[in-house]
């Protein structure tokens, strides 16, 4: 296995033993809930509709995170629910079948309806598993209906995807106990980065590989004893454990940002179908070579620079991981709305030695710890970044991170990227504000 | 249970934030839950906010139901006192923490704070976020300027006003003001107070010193004036300042309540658009089919000024604001269109295509609406979007808003009369699609039809229509269509097809076009 580069093995000291235990905040959450997770998962499932049952807070959390995206209509909205509803005056489900109609008549092209669960659907009781079944009765001809729940109360952010792959993975067939040996690749990657992904499995010979989501609703995977699962994005907890009753635990790994993440990734997998380890070689040395060189070019500018990332998508450990060992950046303080001791083992493991892991979050103390700290970069939410630009800090809007293709060998170099823009660009101003 | 793709306007909470973060020493806690704290990008992303907004968020989670959200509800309130040291302090509940009915205004008085602290009951389920900033503003006047009440105030003078309703995240709100004071600075009035945009506490103390309240925005600040008239007999000036004519009868109004000269104001204006107006390259405006939509104050002024002042013809009149419907109806009878009240941006797509506009005004939805029916756009009202923030100067208000709403509202349909002309020559022996563009003499003939590219996709189709007529187009008729300009040969097609089917004519010949056209008129 390709190991980081001299250099960074000398910064890098030998202490990358056990990880640190993480500060738990339980203060203001200053992060998004996971309806957001919708603004990706409508673009990669190409016939679903996501009708979030929620309130007007929803709809506008919908439409200010999707900013200008709304140019076409688009596939998701949202079923506001008025106090004619609370007051019961009306009933909620036939309210919703009503709505129903109304979409899935005015979009005749959507194969798969998801009903999105919201705050106050959940303290409502509202039990939108039960509505999907009833109306996937009425539908059935037309398309499939499945629930899961974005609500803030259980999920931020990319949670929303794990409620959403889980609910997937209900609906997936049981495959035969005798089938081949498949692969199962589990989480939304973009179009590109999937592709390069199935060209490499196939070069490394593993034959069948399937995707979750599929970016058709018509093809889910058939799941069972032979097939072999592994993430792509460590947030996926709840389907994890769904999987893992139905074909056994993920396979371990670290998840595929830069070239080191990307080939123990694909390693994980090929070790898992016998894959020899030249033709493992072969196949993965020049998208390697690819990466380093891509990621090389902003090595300079990213080399020492101390980063505070702020709790967001989940992913802060390996982003931290990545800059820290591919590009010889310092993480100083790595918030995560959650960190999954078990499936973030390998991740946690590479970071270097001090650096403060923080959980949950008190956004008013972590401000004050971040101004301490004084970074070179922060990572952030776009409700703190220009407030901290304007105080002078330079800042990487993090919701980037989760819209741009970044995993795999050929996005190393614009990960790095992300990360060296912001300093990019302070250097190359010349007007003081 | 309502559709929503797209909402006019967030929840009432919203409102209350844009109020808080307009002021100063305010700070608002809301009980709410993990993720309302996507409000915050509104201001810090669209706004381009240097500072957090002066609020905090309770944001619990599943685990805290039913245990202990009222505690932590009482945590997040003396933690934000004791951190931001507020004058005073705002709670409520958003949506969700409206349905757990915890009480924040209860809770708050229970923690008996050295500060005032004002609970905002705000209907999630029933109320937007115009009405959440009304009732927070009127709320915070009613505490602050209710305390000098009963005694004997002394007016500073007569020839003194409040500001009222300028607001963060407000449409223009930030040049309107500049622009408004410079009038009141002509005149010769004082301002004594301008809230809630950059007001504290003690400013709303005050407010009752000035002789009279000018309600630049009643959408956020009519139930406040309405009471510190009732408390104070402060006549409000009502007349919005957008246009000449309302600008000038707003400085008349002013003056008389001031009782100051108003020539000196109305001498110093700086207006061009009644003179580019009269400009003979205008007569291309003359009965131009606008149509407006937004929220009430603007789209009844956008209507004004549309009709008596550029020339136009108003062919549809509508709001998302319900609580100004009356006002809207009324402007629409006079303007003889059927008034269109809805927050349902679908409902309003229909009517604008329905309307067949060649302009339309409306919000960043209808520049959307009007994107995908070709049709030119300018955006007049709120929700606010990062392009109403412009890093120059740009009022709507006043004779510099003026200025701007004529170039504004005129640009995009002389950028459609270009578009015009280049669908005149497409077909054109010199200048068709395929001929080089003269100044491209020096690019390959692959660069050149790159070149091309975006005028050719501008331009065909514009008359395409689903018209699912029984007669057909003869050849020659059809292209006698297509040598009337782009903009009205959608028209013209409809027209005469229409006119063919009502007869029972099966092909169209150039005889029919032309018999419908004299029928139709233009």
């Amino acid at each position: 296995m390709i190991g980081p580069s001299p250099t960074l093995l000398q910064a890098d000291d030998a202490g990358t033993s056990c990880a640190p235990s993480p500060l738990r905040e339980r203060g203001q959450h200053e992060v998004f809930c996971g309806l957001t997770s919708i603004m990706w998962l409508h673009r990669k499932v190409q016939d679903a509709f996501f009708l979030i049952v929620g309130s007007r807070t929803c709809a506008h959390l919908m439409q200010s995170a999707a900013g200008v995206m709304i140019f076409a209509e688009p596939r998701f909205a949202t079923a506001i629910i008025d106090d004619r509803d609370l007051s019961g005056l009306a009933d909620l489900h036939d309210e919703l079948d009503t709505i129903v109609e109304r979409v899935l008549s005015r979009r005749p092209d959507i194969r798969m309806l998801v009903l999105v669960g919201s705050c106050p659907s959940e303290v409502l009781r509202l039990d939108l598993s039960q509505a999907a079944r009833r109306l996937e009765n009425r539908y059935a001809e037309q398309c499939r209906i499945i629930a899961f729940s974005g609500s803030g109360l259980e999920t931020t952010f990319t949670e929303g995807e794990d409620q959403f792959l889980s609910a997937l993975v209900d609906v997936c067939p049981q495959a035969a106990p005798d089938e081949a040996p498949s692969l199962l690749v589990v989480g939304a990657l973009a179009d590109v980065v999937e592709d390069q992904f199935a060209r490499i499995f196939q070069a490394l010979g593993i034959e069948d590989v399937r995707f979750i989501p599929a970016r058709r609703s018509g093809s889910l995977p058939g799941i069972g004893t032979n097939t072999r699962v592994i993430l792509a994005h460590p947030y996926l907890t709840e389907t994890a454990r769904k999987l893992e009753r139905r074909c056994g635990p993920a396979l371990p790994a670290l998840y595929p940002l830069g070239e080191e993440g990307t080939t123990a990734w694909l390693r994980a997998a090929a070790d898992a179908f016998g894959v020899d380890d030249a033709r493992f070689d072969a196949v993965t040395a020049p998208g390697r070579a690819r990466a380093e060189k891509a990621v090389d070019q902003y090595r300079e500018i990213l080399a020492g620079k101390r980063i505070f990332f702020f709790p967001d998508s989940r992913l802060e450990p390996m982003l931290a991981r990545f800059l820290h060992r591919e590009a010889g950046a310092e993480p100083i303080e790595i918030g995560s709305p959650f960190i999954h001791r078990q499936h973030m083992a390998d991740e946690l493991e590479r970071l270097p030695d001090g650096v403060v892991l923080s959980e949950g979050q008190d956004v008013e103390r972590q401000i004050d710890r971040c101004r301490a700290a004084d970074p070179d970069l922060i990572v952030c939410g776009l409700g703190l970044a220009n407030p901290f630009e304007a105080e002078g800090y330079a800042t990487k809007w993090s919701i980037e991170l989760v819209f741009t293709p970044i995993q795999g060998y050929e996005q190393a170099g614009d990960l790095a990227e992300l990360f060296a823009r912001p300093l990019r660009r302070r250097a190359a101003l010349s007007a003081e504000v | 249970m309502k559709l929503a793709v797209w909402t006019y306007e967030g929840p009432p909470q919203i409102g209350a934030m844009r109020v808080a973060a307009s002021m100063h020493g305010v700070h608002y806690v809301v009980h709410a839950p993990q993720g309302d704290t996507y409000a915050d990008l509104l201001f810090t992303m669209i706004e381009r906010r240097t500072s957090r907004p002066p609020v905090t968020y309770t944001t619990f989670q599943a685990r805290d139901l039913g245990r202990d959200t009222a505690e932590k509800f009482q945590a997040a309130c003396r933690d934000a006192v004791d951190r931001f040291k507020p004058e005073v302090v705002l709670v409520g509940a958003s949506c969700t923490a409206e349905l757990l009915q915890d009480d924040p205004g209860g809770l708050a008085k229970a923690l008996d704070l050295d500060i005032p602290v004002i609970p905002l009951d705000l209907p999630s389920y029933q109320r937007k976020e115009n009405w959440g900033a009304a009732e927070t503003f009127y709320r915070l006047v009613r505490a602050f300027a209710g305390r000098g009440r009963g005694a004997d105030r002394e007016r500073s003078s007569a020839a003194s006003c409040n500001i009222l309703g300028p607001t963060s995240l407000g449409f223009r709100h930030r040049d309107d003001l500049v622009e408004i004071r410079k009038l009141l600075e002509a005149l010769g009035v004082t301002v004594n107070v301008v809230a809630p945009l950059g007001a504290g506490p003690a400013d709303l103390a005050r407010l009752p010193d000035a002789g009279f309240n000018i309600l630049l925005y009643p959408e956020v600040a009519e139930s406040a004036a309405e009471w510190l008239k009732r408390e104070f007999g402060q006549e409000i000036v009502r007349t919005v300042p957008i246009g000449v004519g309302a600008t000038r009868a707003f400085v008349r109004e002013v003056a008389a309540l001031a009782g100051v000269d108003p020539l000196p104001a109305l001498q110093s204006e700086t207006q061009r658009l009644s003179w580019h107006t009269r400009s003979v390259d205008s007569n291309y405006l003359t009965g131009k089919r606008v149509f407006i939509f937004g929220d009430a104050t603007h789209a009844i002024a956008a209507a004004r000024v549309a009709r008596d002042e550029l020339g136009f013809e108003v062919c549809g009149l509508g709001t998302y604001a319900r609580e100004f419907a009356r006002d809207v109806r009324t402007a629409a009878r006079e303007y003889g269109v059927e008034p269109l009240i809805a927050d349902d941006h679908l409902e309003v797509e229909d009517a604008i295509a329905a309307a067949r506009p060649e302009l339309v005004l409306g919000t960043q939805m209808e520049r959307h609406i009007a994107k995908r029916l070709r049709i030119p756009c300018a955006v007049i009202s709120a929700p606010a979007h990062v392009q109403d923030f412009p890093a120059r100067y740009s009022p709507l208000m006043g004779f510099e808003g003026a200025n701007v709403v004529f170039d504004g509202w005129v640009h995009p349909l002389l950028m459609g009369l270009e578009e015009h002309l280049l669908g005149m020559f497409r077909d054109d022996f010199e200048f068709h699609d395929d001929v080089q563009a003269s100044h491209l003499a020096a690019v390959s003939p692959a660069g050149r039809a790159a070149a091309a590219g975006p005028h050719v996709e501008a331009v065909p189709d514009a008359d395409a229509d689903d018209g699912d007529s029984a007669a057909t187009w003869s050849a020659e008729a059809e292209k006698e269509l297509k040598k009337i300009p782009f903009f009205v040969r959608g028209k013209a097609r409809r027209n005469t097809e229409r006119y063919a089917g009502e007869r029972g004519v099966d092909v169209i010949t150039i005889e029919t076009l032309y018999d419908a056209k004299a029928h139709f008129g233009r």
